[in-house]
């Protein structure tokens, strides 16, 4: 019960994870995958910046007042993925919004479907 | 609230309640990263997350349609994946080391320096920025490049020829 | 929307503290949560928010497409000559200290011009892929 207090931060993240990722796999539309995918990634982040807190230290500013600080390296790493999260996001939908005009659907089955008759027609 | 927020993105399936649970769900991540002293990633989470996030993913939805089909009828395998997953992570999980252990490796290796040695080295008292933009500033380089790299695809894939009509191009 | 008074109104009233506050944000970066992540993102958003009230035909006027591709290409375009800048000057490449008379004073240069260079680029890639993804369902007719 100890560990479970003490690594309660793990927990949250692989909890997010789960989601992210049954949204992902288990669902056919593909912008709500594209939503998963960001839920997985803000769950990471979680991951990263959890350990470098410490009880009774602060934000990494650097001033007179404070000794104790927060670890800034995963700071620094988190900002560089919520970055380039975003610029994956907005290519997924381009993609997405490509792909709609060719097939007129966004769902995974029916997009496959299309595909597997145009296929047995070639 | 957090876990809340995310069963109901699940559940839901018109796409214009799940695109604002998202953004409710970035909201609470950034407040939860306030509380873990990560002031600068929560103001950047907030913004993007929230705002140009969810502005992007409206105006897909304007493009693309606003409805989820019915899911699947067997959710099993995908299911049994998922929790297949869930206990590996936590088994993994439990070898991390404790919250807030100030002799774990993240604190010991080169955080010192940077902690007492940024204000002297880049006058700069914000540690994040010092490390972002000077001691790290190849991965900013980086990581500018794949904001741009992003740019120019969208506008590869989504340009229309001003000729009028246009035909699968 | 153009004609809804108050929106019109608050819009006015906002977007200059809104771009105000994104300066703010950048410049302050070095004392305070902030840089030029935020700032960009923060000066797109002060941007959408006057396209989604007063149009985007009237958004196109105020800042042309041809600026915003230009911003895209010259933040990149800026963060790489600080690294040159300091090839040229006898350090290696991105090395800030020979920038200036003295090495802080060179850092604190090195790291303002980066941050400008990263607000220019985040901020013309968000306002782009925000104009494409709105032009084209009005020019498609609904897609």
């Amino acid at each position: 019960m100890e560990a479970f207090a003490s690594h309660y931060s793990y927990f949250v993240t692989v909890l997010l994870m789960a989601a992210g990722l049954y949204i992902m796999i288990a669902r056919g539309n593909l912008v709500k995958k594209l939503i998963g995918l960001s839920i997985f990634q803000t769950s990471v982040y979680l991951l990263y910046i959890a350990p470098g807190k410490l009880i009774g230290g602060t934000a990494p500013i650097v001033s007179q007042a404070y000794q104790v600080y927060s670890n800034p390296l995963p700071h620094v790493l988190i900002l560089t993925a919520i970055v380039v999260g975003i610029a994956t996001l907005a290519l997924g939908l381009a993609i997405v919004v490509r792909i709609r005009e060719a097939y007129g659907s966004i769902e995974e089955d029916e997009i496959i479907a299309a595909d597997v008759g145009h296929g047995d027609r070639e | 609230m957090m876990a809340a927020t995310v069963l109901a993105i699940i559940v839901q399936r018109n796409l214009f309640s799940v695109v604002v649970l998202a953004g409710v769900y970035s909201f609470l991540m950034a407040t939860v990263l306030v509380a873990l002293d990560a002031v600068d990633v929560a103001m950047t989470e907030a913004s993007v997350g929230a705002g140009i996030s969810t502005v992007l993913l409206l105006g897909a939805l304007y493009l693309c349609g606003g409805e989820e089909a019915k899911p699947l009828s067997r959710p099993w395998l995908p299911l049994v994946v998922t929790l297949v997953i869930v206990a590996a992570l936590v088994y993994g999980t439990l070898g991390l080391p404790a919250f807030s252990d100030p002799q774990a490796p993240i604190h010991t290796h080169v955080v010192p320096r940077y902690l007492t040695q940024a204000l002297a080295e880049t006058g700069v008292p914000n540690v994040v920025t010092a490390v972002l933009a000077s001691y790290r500033g190849y991965d900013t380089l980086g990581e500018t490049v794949v904001v741009f790299t992003a740019g120019i695809g969208v506008i590869a894939l989504l340009r229309r020829r001003r000729r009028g009509k246009e035909d699968g191009k | 929307m153009r004609r809804e008074p108050v929106l019109r109104v608050v819009g006015k009233l906002l977007i200059p503290y809104m771009l105000v506050f994104a300066l703010y944000v950048q410049f302050h970066g070095d004392f305070s949560p902030g840089g030029g992540f935020q700032a960009g993102v923060i000066t797109a958003a002060a941007i959408i928010f006057y396209a989604l009230i007063f149009g985007l035909p009237a958004a196109r006027r105020v800042v042309p497409e041809a600026v915003v591709e230009a911003m895209v290409a010259l933040g990149v375009l800026i963060y790489m000559s600080v690294g040159f800048a300091g090839l040229a000057l006898g350090g290696n490449y991105l090395d800030y200290f020979v920038l200036a008379h003295d090495p802080v004073h060179g850092q604190e240069r090195g790291i303002f011009w980066v941050e400008i260079g990263v607000l220019v680029t985040v901020s013309g890639v968000m306002l782009k892929i925000f104009y494409v993804f709105a032009g084209r369902g009005r020019e498609s007719g609904g897609g």
